[in-house]
């Protein structure tokens, strides 16, 4: 069902039922910032993971998102389902104009374009009078879902984000598990032969980008509400790096990967963020130690010992 | 006062001048990015790092030894590129047979490591470097005041440029190094030692970052951040030129460069996305690059 194997139909309880219990025993502002950024993580590994693009600007997608949900939520007073919404939509526009750009060139190339296509969203966010300059949006109201429910407290505000998270996850899940994510396989796979079988390669990059950059507009949008704050952090190119250093560590093409990605990656800096720099020293040891014998990730490396899919 | 398009002379020349100095450090940086892409096929992130490092090793030489600017101009591409043989030999040489994309990966966790040791170790403020003794001043060339360094930037920078172009296209190690860029299996079946002459290249690669950095260390501040505001302009800046080509990557270096001094006259708020914008019309009409071969 859903294309799920046994496995990962076990792994998803499991994941959901953590989901669930985890507010009980941990504090929940510090779990709705894991699952913004598992759900930034998971966008980032449906392009990585399932097609082979290595995008280097996915900050452009998430802080852009996190500035139109907030301006939404503040100046506009929508309601924070609609806010997130037009964040969501704010990335998939995003992707369309920058992917549109960025799948004319290959491999390395289309990793620097990113990440330079990024850089000029930094500059127009640095510039633009909405985004408040180096003060970001500040103290944007969660205000009531739906218009009915509010969410002054963190427990109501954890079950959206947990529901935004499941369901988002799942969605993610039915994609790549569908024909069309068989085909975005073949391509990441070879190219060429995917090309000579009849499919639009293009066309389907194109696809894949604008979902993955609407996804991450969503996660961007989400997190503006969570902590009232949309910020030049957001957009910044380290941020396009924490979310590969996410995808890398958790496991690039696996469903869970990213999630466990996020969750060890945030942790560490909620630890480590008293230290300062420390933190991008640690987070550059992780990238080389992954690279160099760790290509699989946390997950990668539990699947191929159990000799399942995750 | 004279005027061009309605804009004073000095303002012109000097964001002309200042264009050029940004020009001389995208060539010398796209420059070594190409000529390691080239033979490694990576694309080195951490060429910002190896760039603030060369200042560094400046500041560092003459703060601690007293060692001077021409001294250190020599001398820290030596030590930097000595750095370039330990990465490449302990960790980049294990990626060759793997995707492109993991050397991008691990040059990017370098380039955090060796910045935020940077940071740790001197805060993110940045030191003065003191403008040598014989480039001080300033000579007035009757349209404008030409600072003596600035001018020498550019022309260091362009001697350097030629100097690699000369190695490469009209020596034999550079025909040697062309031949491996081409098919290395086939080389090395001459008897020819590839995996030093690998190694090598990234030294060299290394060593002009780090003599860019030399030159740069009396213009801005000596900080941990300074490679990182240079390098994703310089990834745009290679993708505008292809890294095909080495005369292309210095054109197309220097011509952003003005580029980017103009837009500063003209229409200030842009000159920070200039040049990605540039890319981005490039992409459209030709998107292998100006000088590059469509893939």
């Amino acid at each position: 069902m859903m294309g799920f194997s046994r496995p990962q139909w076990i792994a998803f309880l499991v994941m959901a039922a953590l989901v669930v219990v985890a507010p009980y025993v941990l504090y929940p502002v510090f779990l709705m910032k894991v699952l913004c950024f598992a759900l930034f993580a998971c966008a980032f590994n449906l392009l990585v993971g399932y097609v082979g693009l290595l995008s280097f600007g996915h900050a452009a997608y998430f802080g852009m998102g996190a500035y139109v949900s907030a301006y939404a939520a503040k100046a506009w007073h929508l309601t924070p389902e609609v806010a997130i919404v037009l964040g969501g939509l704010t990335g998939a526009a995003m992707g369309s104009v920058f992917g549109w750009l960025a799948i004319r060139r290959q491999g390395i190339y289309f990793a620097m374009i990113t990440l330079a296509l990024a850089q000029m969203a930094y500059f127009f966010c640095l510039q633009a009078p909405f985004t408040g300059g180096e003060d970001g949006i500040q103290q944007v109201p969660r205000g009531s879902l739906f218009g009915l429910i509010p969410l002054h407290s963190d427990m109501a505000t954890y079950w959206v984000v947990a529901v935004i998270f499941l369901g988002v996850f799942l969605l993610i899940h039915r994609i790549v598990h569908s024909p069309f994510g068989q085909v975005l396989k073949a391509i990441r796979e070879n190219e060429p032969r995917a090309t000579s079988l009849g499919y639009r390669t293009d066309d389907y990059k194109l696809v894949a980008f604008i979902l993955s950059a609407g996804i991450a507009g969503l996660a961007g949008g989400t997190k503006s509400l969570v902590f009232g704050i949309a910020t030049l952090t957001d957009v910044h190119f380290s941020m396009s790096g924490e979310v590969v250093l996410m995808t890398l560590l958790g496991g690039m093409g696996t469903i869970f990967g990213p999630v466990m990605g996020a969750l060890i990656s945030t942790s560490m800096e909620n630890y480590l963020a008293e230290f300062g720099a420390w933190v991008s020293v640690t987070q550059g040891v992780i990238f080389v130690v992954c690279v160099i014998a760790f290509r699989r990730g946390v997950i990668g490396e539990l699947a191929a010992k159990l000799k399942i899919a995750l | 006062m004279m005027m061009i398009f309605g804009y004073p002379a000095p303002l012109m020349f000097g964001q002309l001048l200042l264009g050029l100095i940004n020009g001389a450090f995208y060539a010398l940086l796209s420059l070594g990015l190409a000529v390691i892409f080239g033979m490694l096929n990576i694309v080195n992130f951490a060429h910002g790092a190896l760039f603030m490092l060369g200042a560094f090793v400046a500041w560092g030489m003459l703060y601690y030894l007293g060692i001077n600017y021409w001294w250190a101009l020599l001398l820290a591409p030596i030590v930097v590129g000595a750095f370039g043989v330990v990465l490449e030999k302990l960790l980049i040489s294990r990626l060759y047979k793997l995707d492109h994309v993991y050397g991008l990966l691990l040059t990017f966790g370098l380039a955090l490591i060796i910045e935020g040791l940077a940071r740790n170790e001197f805060g993110s403020s940045g030191m003065p470097y003191a403008i040598p003794r014989q480039l001080q001043g300033a000579v007035n060339l009757g349209f404008m005041f030409l600072p003596i360094y600035r001018g020498w930037v550019v022309v260091a920078a362009a001697v350097m440029c030629l100097a690699t172009w000369l190695v490469i296209e009209k020596t034999s190690l550079g025909a040697t190094l062309r031949a491996a860029t081409e098919n290395a299996p086939l080389v090395q079946a001459f008897g020819v030692n590839v995996p030093r002459m690998i190694t090598l290249t990234y030294a060299g690669g290394a060593a002009l970052a780090a003599f860019a950095g030399v030159l740069a260390a009396p213009i801005y501040s000596v900080n941990p951040n300074m490679g990182a505001n240079f390098i994703i302009v310089v990834f745009a800046v290679v993708v505008i030129g292809g890294m095909g080509s080495i005369l292309g990557s210095v054109v197309t270096g220097f011509g952003l460069g003005v580029i980017e001094g103009m837009t500063k006259v003209f229409y200030p708020q842009g000159s920070a996305t200039v040049i990605f914008v540039v890319m981005v019309i490039v992409l459209l009409a030709r998107p292998a690059g100006l000088f590059g071969k469509s893939a």
